[in-house]
């Protein structure tokens, strides 16, 4: 029955969608409805390229999928240029599939070519064929998660996250590392032997920010470019005590950061690319400002601040005017709230607030100024989200110790990174390359 | 229960600061961190050797000068208040620095790790900073003190227990310049 309803939502949404958006080829995005893919056996030396591509769509979270294994009835693959064939596309849809995705190898070499099957019309939507290698290794694993994305906008209009990084500090080494939104490919990125905290990426994620915490007392804001290395640091952070809690404007040009002082800790912006011109925000001569998060748009600045005396989220213009409280809360009631982060949309910000002494998630919506809790078992804290503003990764201890996980805000999924250390402090990067 | 833990080591220490006005044999504050269970009963000074090497004299004296400036106070969950029992100690080094100008020092402040990772760094430099005031107002000059904050990231004792915590939550010294000096001034 649910089948059928599918299809009609599927074929009501068809035509409007194909004609408003000359990209999209298939129905509207509608919450709580996942259009199913079926993802078809492919040639040998395609296994693990169709994995990685089931397993990326799967993590979307917009999408049912299902990966026929070889030798299933419905497994009958479908004739290269014969794409039409009214059989086989009946066998699909008995799975109450919307989309077929197909593999081959092209004859050339490292080539593949990629179907999508529309079966709701009993067309190819799109046959591509890439130069990729198809083994899955190394950076090939980026054009296959690339290739995710473009399957995922294709499907559903709104590219996927796969090809995206995390940044995250390892308890112990105190190093950045790096991993793939998969989990895979885990690489130290800060230099050994010291300290690395907070780190953020720069919006055209070439380069990353942190704070420094030598045992000299020098406690600075390092730029590090993510290919090659190379390390600036920023203006008037290299003289001794202590900056934290980067983050770059949306337009990269500008970065905020946290100074400690002795008349309290101050939210200040430098001028990053010129490498000067630093100017204070927060004036309040005694309270703590720290953790500037920017809105999309450039304009604002969220952060947190204990002016009112329990650290609370507040939010000013990107200049340091109009300082006001952000996030409400009941004095004397509410825990503690830190580590806001401003969703690439705009409409909202996620943050952690202590709950009976533990941290949890919560999210702001800045439109109808509601907050709403995400989390409650264990810990969860420092989120950070991810470029589609639908998934979140955050610490949590669920699983016995600290790990990056995953939260879907629309099917409240929860999905663990797993790292070999102790996770904390995580950035989630911009999509890494842009359609093909 | 805690004013037991720290009464020997707060002896310990108003027996310093009083020894050094006095001109006195300097009796090495026992640097105990106050989870610690075995407490240190201090030593009797012992008799005065008839000859001493001065310059052996002055190496001792320097050690337990260093020690003495290098003692760490402890703070209270989620607070920077320096603790009365803590007075003493910084009482000490202010004395120490007051006689020795060129000596300087860093305060590091730390937190357990506990609460928010950033604002941890917040709580440290805080905690470095009330110890700061507090010299300050004892008569030695800012510019003779740096403050950094290590937040929770640099742990006496790593382990999840109220004690470990405890032990964490500290204001630690380090002498940064002047060292030469210490030994040399009675």
């Amino acid at each position: 029955m649910s089948r059928w309803f599918l299809l009609l939502l599927v074929s009501l949404g068809a035509v409007p969608a194909a004609a408003q958006d000359p990209v999209r080829v298939g129905i509207d995005y509608r919450p709580g409805i996942r259009p199913r893919i079926v993802i078809l056996p492919a040639a040998a030396g395609l296994d693990s390229a169709r994995a990685i591509l089931a397993r990326d769509l799967d993590y979307a979270d917009r999408f049912e999928v299902v990966v026929l294994p070889p030798g299933d009835p419905a497994s009958t693959p479908l004739i290269a240029g014969q794409a039409a064939a009214a059989v086989n596309y009946e066998l699909y849809r008995t799975l109450s599939a919307s989309w077929a995705i197909q593999l081959e190898r092209a004859s050339a070499g490292m080539a593949m070519t990629v179907r999508l099957h529309d079966l709701t019309a009993d067309v190819v939507r799109r046959d591509t064929t890439l130069a990729i290698d198809i083994s899955g290794a190394g950076e090939g694993r980026m054009d296959l998660h690339r290739l995710s994305d473009d399957l995922a906008g294709w499907i559903s209009g709104q590219r996927g996250i796969a090809a995206t990084r995390l940044l995250y500090v390892e308890r112990g080494t105190q190093r950045i590392h790096r991993v793939d939104s998969d989990g895979h490919g885990v690489v130290p990125m800060s230099p050994g032997g010291a300290t690395a905290l907070s780190p953020t990426w720069s919006p055209d994620a070439t380069k990353f920010a942190y704070g420094v915490l030598g045992d000299d007392g020098q406690s600075p804001i390092v730029i590090q470019d993510v290919v090659g290395g190379a390390r600036r640091t920023v203006p008037t952070t290299g003289g001794g005590g202590n900056h934290i809690t980067p983050a770059f404007s949306p337009d990269g040009a500008s970065l905020a950061f946290t100074r400690l002082t002795e008349q309290g800790s101050a939210i200040f912006r430098a001028d990053v690319a010129r490498m000067c011109c630093v100017e204070r925000l927060t004036a309040t001569r005694y309270p703590a400002n720290l953790s500037p998060t920017w809105s999309p748009d450039g304009r604002r600045i969220a952060f947190v601040s204990d002016r009112s005396g329990v650290p609370q989220i507040y939010v000013m213009s990107a200049d340091g005017t109009d300082q006001e409280l952000m996030v409400p809360f009941d004095f004397g009631a509410t825990g503690a709230s830190y580590a806001p982060d401003w969703s690439p949309d705009g409409t909202r910000l996620v943050f952690h607030r202590d709950v009976s002494g533990a941290p949890q998630l919560f999210v702001y919506v800045v439109g109808s100024r509601q907050v709403k809790q995400l989390t409650s078992q264990g810990r969860n804290e420092d989120p950070a989200w991810a470029p589609d503003s639908r998934h979140i990764v955050y610490i949590s201890d669920r699983t016995g110790r600290r790990q990056l996980h995953v939260i879907d805000l629309e099917t409240a999924r929860v999905r663990q990174v797993s790292t070999p250390g102790i996770a904390r402090l995580p950035a989630w990067s911009p999509s890494l390359g842009g359609s093909r | 229960m805690r004013f037991r833990q720290y009464a020997l080591p707060l002896v310990a220490v108003l027996f310093t600061a009083s020894a050094c006005k006095k001109n006195e044999p300097v009796v090495t504050a026992a640097p105990v961190p106050p989870p610690a269970p075995a407490a240190v009963t201090p030593q009797p000074a012992p008799p005065a050797p008839p000859v001493v090497d001065p310059n052996i004299a002055i190496e001792r004296a320097r050690t337990e000068m260093i020690n003495t400036l290098a003692q760490e106070i402890f703070f209270e969950y989620d607070q920077f208040d320096i603790r009365s029992q803590d007075l003493a100690v910084l009482d000490a080094k202010a004395a120490l620095m007051s006689r020795h100008s060129q000596v300087r020092i860093r305060i590091a402040g730390h937190a357990d790790e506990r609460g928010s990772d950033e604002y941890n760094l917040v709580l440290g430099n805080r905690r470095a900073l009330a110890a700061k005031a507090y010299l300050e107002r004892k008569g030695i000059d800012a510019s003779r003190i740096d403050v950094i904050s290590y937040g929770e990231e640099r742990p006496a004792d790593p382990s999840a227990t109220e004690s470990a915590w405890a032990r964490n939550r500290r204001g630690a010294f380090e002498v940064t310049a002047g060292r030469d000096q210490l030994g040399t001034i009675r």
